[in-house]
């Protein structure tokens, strides 16, 4: 069975797409990419996936999975960094799963969110405030709670932006180590040679599906050329879609 | 000397002994309520709140006169309905919560004076607006106490899902569908928490024993639960420095909690430990590590 389903589905704001008429599914324990410029929908497609974002058409169905079975990665900015908690406390948060609302954090628990922590390579950072993180560190962190999240589904929304190259060959060994555990990863990602090496399916998007399969077939300069000259309308006197406009141009 | 300007007003007068207790179970439930509006950025929203309780409590007000159980009974109204018609709109238009609450809590004001005007004086309202803790009765206290127990309680229970919700809302959203609850329970608690300011410091004055004491922890520690703890402590210091100064010198006594609160909250910005001015011009040497 596949992990994600994807029957026609649009996504977008206030009845504007960001992703017109996906169809597809993301099998289970496969290593996606989804690569395309800035504004093609790869960030709304992920909302979508982990249900934050409502399709405005179509659906996405999980498999059999329900929430508490993905892990989302989202993009730092969404995060209030001044907010007084500690790195343990939020990396702690990734237990909601097996701790709810009222559950308690035993000392079995305690281990595992101090190992999440030390295979992150934040050793010795479980009290600092994450106010006080660099960058790269708090991408640490965010992995160390999807790490404690133990989910089926792993939704990375660009996971390595702005960090150095340390830093991103460790979190990369982590998200390969998760393809291993046969867990189902997809990730938003803007490095090409990345994604040429390291992941074997690509989903190239452009405010629709431009191409979509292995990632040697799909990572090629006649794709990645129609994804650079999608168009970024947002016209309030746009006709209605007509369902079957946006397949016909990919096609 | 010390001990007949500082401890006598207490002993030997019981309205003292009642605003005493009174200003303690509204710092025990008001500070915590104010730390999250100060970290969830909502410090304005608390002061819009506490003028959209207003037309409950002149509602009250005008049909049963300055009595406190009418006028609480329609503060709790008034503020649940701004608070969740704001709060509703904010969530399913993604207005911004401020720019929601705005409008409503204008038109609240503005309802609320006039109803005050078309019955009362002067005097009724500036009692509306500035509160005197130092008129409470038992029923009143009890009032105040019960409402102090029941925001702890309700605090306990949605606390998780409320600091998750303050610092990574997505993630909360991903996981569980806690926030939207959490987040309609907590502004209630604001109003819960108003209203009960209000017996003892008015509409206007009700939000500070909130937010001065979230203000002044803020500069004094990085740690959630102690800042939830010093500004505990910092509302309760006001409120009993206050009483001591309102009985000396004869200032009303909800201006003098306030005032108290603002010099508390000026050292703490002089010489606070995070962030504080001195703290920034006198660093000290820097460490190793």
């Amino acid at each position: 069975m596949a992990a994600v389903h994807f029957h026609n589905v649009t996504l977008g704001y206030d009845r504007h797409p960001a992703v017109h008429h996906l169809n597809g599914e993301v099998a289970r324990g496969a290593l996606v990419a989804v690569i395309g410029p800035n504004g093609a929908g790869k960030s709304t497609l992920l909302r979508g996936i982990v249900g934050i974002l409502r399709p405005l058409d179509g659906s996405i169905h999980l498999g059999g999975l329900d929430a508490r079975d993905i892990a989302y990665l989202p993009q730092s900015a969404e995060i209030d960094r001044s907010f007084p908690i500690s790195v343990f406390d939020f990396v702690s948060t990734g237990l909601w799963r097996v701790a709810g609302l009222f559950g308690g954090i035993g000392k079995a628990a305690r281990e595992k969110i101090l190992r999440a922590i030390a295979s992150v390579g934040l050793n010795g950072f479980e009290n600092r405030p994450i106010g006080t993180l660099s960058g790269g560190q708090m991408q640490r962190v965010l992995f160390a709670r999807v790490l404690l999240q133990d989910a089926a589904l792993i939704v990375l929304d660009e996971p390595f932006n702005a960090i150095d190259a340390k830093t991103t060959a460790d979190l990369l060994a982590l998200v390969k180590q998760w393809h291993g555990e046969g867990r189902t990863v997809l990730a938003a990602l803007h490095d090409m040679e990345m994604v040429r090496n390291h992941f074997n399916e690509t989903l190239v998007l452009a405010r629709g599906p431009v191409a979509w399969g292995p990632t040697a077939e799909v990572l090629t300069p006649e794709n990645l050329l129609v994804a650079m000259r999608m168009c970024e309308a947002f016209d309030d006197t746009a006709a209605a879609c007509a369902a079957d406009d946006i397949n016909s141009r990919a096609a | 000397m010390a001990y007949d300007a500082l401890i006598g007003p207490f002993t030997e007068f019981e309205f003292m002994r009642r605003a005493l207790a009174a200003v303690i179970a509204l710092s025990l439930a008001g500070a915590p309520i104010g730390v999250f509006l100060m970290l969830r950025r909502m410090s304005l929203v608390g002061d819009a709140m506490a003028h959209a309780i207003l037309p409950g409590a002149a509602v009250g007000f005008l049909l049963s006169g300055l009595n406190l159980f009418a006028m609480t009974a329609g503060g709790l109204i008034a503020g649940f309905a701004v608070a969740i018609l704001a709060g509703v709109v904010a969530r399913s238009t993604g207005l911004k919560e401020d720019a929601s609450l705005a409008t409503f809590y204008l038109a609240s004001l503005a309802l609320g004076v006039t109803i005050v005007s078309i019955k009362g004086t002067n005097i009724d309202l500036l009692h509306v607006l500035f509160g005197n803790i130092l008129a409470m009765d038992d029923q009143t206290l009890l009032v105040v106490a019960f409402n102090a127990t029941v925001t702890l309680l309700v605090l306990a229970v949605i606390y998780r899902p409320l600091v998750i919700e303050s610092v990574d809302p997505l993630f909360l959203r991903t996981v569980s569908r806690a926030g939207g609850p959490a987040h309609l329970a907590f502004l209630a608690l604001v109003v819960i928490n108003l209203v009960n300011g209000f017996q003892a410091l008015g509409t206007l004055l009700a939000v500070g024993l909130m937010i001065l004491p979230a203000g002044i922890a803020r500069f004094w520690s990085r740690d959630l639960t102690t800042m939830i703890c010093i500004a505990v402590v910092a509302a309760a210091v006001s409120g009993y420095a206050g009483l001591v100064l309102s009985f000396q010198t004869r200032v009303p006594s909800g201006p003098a909690i306030i005032l108290v609160a603002t010099v508390l909250y000026i050292v703490s910005v002089l010489f606070g430990r995070v962030g504080g001015i001195v703290r920034q011009m006198f660093p000290g040497r820097h460490l190793e590590a």
